[in-house]
């Protein structure tokens, strides 16, 4: 008996997305409430398949057109540890992004159409994570990706619509890439299935049909992604979108339908090979640096938030090509495995401190009135929360102890001297102190600089939906540092790594063989 | 916009009926030749976009229709999702399962759930190409205003 809660995570956020629209054309105060209600349920699911579906991973057949000896034929979902904990990133992460908004987006016009594409994201992204069909990854990329477009310029003031702009024009380059890659794989592979093509590849192929594909994948998901020599839509788009939709991007989109792919197919369906593990690793690496020091002259804070996501994404893409590296040369795999533990545990991280960056930002622009770190100082005294938060935030991304960025960097660090790569390891330590020292400077300069004039009007603190989802956010990043503990690591992390690590699990659980 | 010649006019109201209902054929035999909900879809679509080219913005009113259409779109969408969700409480319990039955192969009223599933994502098609022109359309009338 196949899971019913798996395909339902995708079909009730698109019934929300719709019910939204129709509902809210009538009443007007009601899509709030829906969309919360629909994230709600949403996240209750993931949780409950995260903890819930344990070590028996499921596969759901859509329509129920079981594999015929062994070849898939139907459309596949596949919940594993991996997409289990992706899955909860994205409807915990938009569970508090919607509850921030019920009070952020009341000064916008047109509400119903924020929920409704908020929901239609989120549908996409659950799509990406949980599809075992290439094809269908593709197709639920395009949803998240176009109601993202239209969520970035949901201002319509020319900053927004530029970068909306940008971001369209670099997405459809990526989505052609991607959609090119499908083709060359379903004319080589006669197949669109993950599992499949990795059986059909592994009885031989031509070497350089292969590695166009894998350029192209990775091309393409790097850009969605952002890696470095493909982030030039990153800071404009997170920047300019409404907060709660920064948080969302930032923290959550480019990780479902980017570094999740990348690492879903260069470590399920292709064989890993040095060349591109090295060509991943340095591609992690160059992001990691560049990405820091590109944000150290920032001075609008959500630019400069935006270009630490570059860099801390450059860790976890760094740590899953160590991790390859060592699989690649067969040797010490229980290293490769901390790395890519290390990695997937920098990633949920991420999305809890760099969501709640987002929503400090937002929280201060509503505030304030600006978003120019030379025209704030001594918030801290007339939003204590919010800088309260933002502290926590701060710590957790510059790698203090006991904030959960401290543990996710020290496992990276350590897997990468472990595996001999010590000057990565030097480079990660580096980076890090660099993000510490561009955090203090937003500390300084946000909320204990003094009272500055330029801010004539009263600031006050934000209304209470905004600092419930700040402190919940606070809270998360306190304990998302338990994941360090052996007993509840191996319960969330290890199946997540597992499945990347095993090259027999995952195809073995799709042909059911 | 107020529209062009009676001659199109007339040329238009005599034609647009006859591919309003090839697209209808196109959409309700989508399970046994080629086409279906999407090629149909897009042929209801042309035949309202013919009579609006020819008859001009202002015999219809624009805003009022996309609010129609757009209405529609959200709909035919949800009733399709619901069709999926019905696999799971009828028959085998699948989401996107075919639980109705099968019939002759051939005949019109056969293969299950799938005609249902063509005539919904033909208007779902068919509405919202429409809601894209009018779109446009009106965008155009308030940058001439």
């Amino acid at each position: 008996m196949m899971n019913p809660l798996i395909p339902l995570l995708v079909a009730i956020p698109l019934a929300g997305a719709f019910l939204t629209i129709i509902i809210g054309r009538f009443i007007t105060a009601i899509p709030r409430y829906m969309a919360l209600a629909t994230l709600l349920i949403t996240a209750f699911i993931s949780f409950w398949l995260l903890i819930a579906g344990g070590d028996d991973r499921s596969v759901y057949i859509m329509g129920g057109w079981e594999p015929v000896n062994g070849v898939a034929i139907g459309i596949h979902l596949v919940h594993d540890g991996f997409s289990a904990l992706v899955l909860c990133i994205i409807s915990f992460i938009g569970l508090l992004s919607v509850l921030y908004s019920v009070s952020y987006i009341a000064r916008y016009t047109s509400e119903n159409y924020f929920y409704a594409l908020f929901c239609l994201m989120i549908a996409g992204m659950n799509g990406v994570v949980l599809s075992g069909d290439i094809f269908n990854i593709f197709v639920f990329l395009e949803i998240s990706a176009i109601s993202s477009y239209a969520l970035v310029a949901f201002g319509v003031e020319k900053n927004e619509l530029e970068a909306t702009l940008k971001y369209q024009v670099l997405g459809a380059v990526a989505s052609f890439m991607v959609l090119f890659a499908i083709g060359f794989i379903y004319w080589g592979a006669k197949t669109l299935n993950i599992a499949d093509i990795r059986t059909v590849f592994s009885q031989g192929h031509e070497k350089g049909y292969y590695l166009l594909v894998q350029i192209l994948l990775l091309t393409g998901f790097g850009l969605k992604a952002a890696i470095i020599p493909f982030h030039a839509w990153l800071p404009d788009a997170h920047s300019s979108a409404p907060s709660p939709i920064s948080a969302m991007l930032s923290g959550v989109l480019i990780k479902a339908v980017g570094i999740y792919v990348i690492i879903r197919l260069f470590f399920n369906m292709f064989e890993i090979t040095e060349a591109m593990a090295v060509l991943i690793t340095t591609l992690g690496a160059l992001s990691m640096a560049v990405g820091v020091l590109l944000a150290i002259g920032q001075w609008d804070i959500k630019r400069l938030l935006a270009y630490h996501s570059i860099s801390q994404m450059g860790y976890v893409v760094m740590s899953a090509g160590i991790g390859m590296m060592l699989l690649a040369r067969g040797i010490r795999p229980e290293v490769a495995a901390l790395a890519i533990t290390g990695g997937i545990f920098h990633m949920v991280n991420h999305a809890a401190f760099k969501g709640l960056l987002f929503l400090n930002a937002g929280a201060i622009e509503y505030s304030a009135g600006t978003r120019d770190l030379h025209e704030m100082g001594g918030l801290g005294k007339s939003m204590p929360v919010t800088s309260a938060t933002s502290l926590a935030a701060s710590l957790s991304i510059s790698g203090i102890p006991p904030f959960n960025g401290f543990f996710s960097k020290l496992i990276i660090i350590v897997a990468a001297v472990m595996g001999r790569f010590y000057l990565l390891a030097a480079l990660a330590a580096v980076v890090s102190i660099i993000t510490l020292a561009s955090f203090m400077k937003f500390q300084r300069y946000a909320f204990h600089n003094g009272e500055q004039v330029k801010i004539r009007k009263e600031i006050r603190e934000v209304p209470v939906p905004m600092l419930l989802s700040m402190i919940t956010l606070a809270v998360v990043c306190l304990l998302l540092s338990l994941l360090a503990l052996p007993g509840i690591r191996d319960a969330v992390l290890t199946p997540a790594t597992d499945i990347l690590i095993d090259q027999m699990k995952y195809s073995s659980q799709i042909t059911g063989m | 916009m107020n529209g062009m010649t009676v001659i199109v006019k007339k040329t238009t109201q005599l034609i647009a009926g006859i591919i309003f209902l090839y697209g209808i054929y196109i959409i309700l035999h989508g399970h046994l030749t080629p086409g279906g909900g999407f090629a149909g879809g897009v042929i209801l679509a042309g035949a309202f976009i013919l009579l609006i080219l020819a008859f001009g913005s202002d015999f219809l009113h624009l805003v009022r229709e996309e609010r129609g259409s757009t209405l529609y779109e959200n709909l035919a969408i949800l009733i399709v999702l619901f069709l999926a969700l019905s696999g799971l409480v009828a028959g085998a319990g699948i989401f996107f399962d075919n639980w109705l039955p099968h019939g002759t192969p051939g005949e019109l009223v056969s293969a299950g759930l799938l005609p249902l599933y063509n005539i919904f994502v033909g208007i779902e098609v068919a509405a919202s190409i429409l809601t894209i022109f009018l779109a446009l359309v009106i965008f155009k009338e308030e940058v001439l205003k």
